[in-house]
């Protein structure tokens, strides 16, 4: 709790400073692409997005992993709160993403196989969210939970990878691939500005989160003191 | 063995077990996981006419004709070994140019690929527009986009 108070205004001021700078060279001062023209930018947020909709479940499901096997409680807060903020990660990833597919592809989704994998990847994170609360015991919730988001660990690396192994729609990565990015340095530098203030953003929505669960719990704690001293 | 350690055991030999299944799954079902077929695999596979696939590369250098009076577009798909004439009526995506990667949604019939519809694929290929002109003066456009498409399996697929 102490170091996450310490922490917290720090991952805030990150966040604005960063999404702010990273915002001004992703809309005004960085160049059109030569193909695809402003539209370009769109890649300035779905881009740090997407790697965030897999950052926050890699975290998601260790998390729950240390939760299941060391009976860690503050783990078992971190994949849980890690859980929504994966999920709108993600939701943003499948729209910006669809606004760029209709004017550049012709289409706003195709069933290929990185654009599926996304979608299975939301579809993870709902169901996580759902099971952890479909019980009343919450531990038996958490413990469920847990072994979802390990068995669906499985599809970061199809994710990652799914341009690659296949032929798809999707264009294969830009940034992390064999022989140096093919993205232009004048690109780059928004791109990545972005990247770390989506990541920054992150750190500060989970510390709150974090904060906030573990502050549910003690005041349910107390409140059951309370009703058992009343008795 | 404490408790703990059985749990780690029983994840990670789960974990194992569950990639190597999903690793067996997804080779055998390879193809009907890609979403295009080069032009050399067209050849090779012998497709019935009835069937519905789709077809990607880039569009030959200089066939595209667009026929007077109709809304037919004639042009054609290679892969740099094979290639096949497609014709396809319709409006065509913005990213539609010649040397550039496309996808193609049709039936084969008689060695042409009658196509439905139409999409424009974009490469990993991030630019501004001076950058690109001067790579193309300098005379390294050749160069640079050989070496992409060497690169990349989706655009060129090896087989």
């Amino acid at each position: 709790m102490k170091l996450s108070r310490m922490l917290l205004p720090w991952a805030g001021g990150l966040t604005l400073l960063l999404g702010i700078a990273g915002l001004w060279f992703a809309l005004f001062d960085s160049p059109p692409d030569y193909q695809q023209g402003e539209t370009v930018r769109i890649m300035y947020v779905h881009v740090p997005a997407a790697w965030m909709s897999l950052f926050c479940y890699v975290v998601m499901a260790i998390s729950a992993g240390v939760g299941l096997i060391w009976k860690h409680p503050v783990a078992d807060v971190a994949a849980k709160g890690s859980a929504p903020i994966g999920a709108a990660f993600t939701i943003v990833t499948l729209i910006s993403g669809a606004f760029w597919g209709k004017p550049m592809w012709g289409k706003w989704w195709v069933w290929d196989a990185r654009l599926t994998a996304e979608l299975v990847l939301l579809f993870l994170y709902l169901g996580y969210i759902a099971l952890i609360h479909a019980f009343d015991d919450p531990k038996r919730g958490l413990k469920a939970g847990a072994v979802l988001a390990l068995v669906g660990l499985i599809n970061v690396p199809i994710i990652k990878f799914s341009v690659d192994w296949w032929t798809t729609m999707h264009q294969p990565a830009s940034v992390v691939k064999m022989g140096g990015p093919a993205i232009d340095a004048s690109m780059m530098v928004p791109l990545l500005l972005m990247a770390f203030a989506f990541k920054a953003y992150y750190i500060y929505v989970l510390l709150l989160r974090m904060r906030a669960e573990v502050t549910a719990g003690k005041v349910r704690a107390l409140r059951l003191r309370q009703a058992h001293g009343a008795v | 063995m404490k408790r703990k350690h059985k749990r780690l055991t029983f994840v990670a030999i789960g974990l194992l077990a569950l990639g190597v299944a999903t690793a067996l799954i997804l080779t055998a079902f390879e193809d009907s996981i890609v979403f295009f077929y080069s032009p050399t695999q067209m050849i090779e596979q012998d497709v019935p006419p009835d069937r519905r696939l789709r077809l990607g590369g880039l569009v030959e250098e200089n066939s595209v004709a667009r026929t007077d009076n109709s809304g037919f577009v004639r042009f054609k798909v290679t892969d740099m070994v094979h290639s096949t004439p497609v014709v396809y009526e319709g409006i065509l995506p913005d990213l539609f140019r010649e040397g550039q990667g496309v996808v193609a949604e049709g039936r084969l019939i008689d060695g042409v690929f009658r196509a439905d519809e139409v999409l424009a694929k974009h490469d990993e290929n991030y630019m501004p527009p001076e950058v690109a002109d001067a790579l193309k003066e300098s005379g390294k456009w050749e160069e640079f986009k050989g070496a992409m498409t060497q690169g990349d399996p989706s655009a060129m697929p090896a087989n």
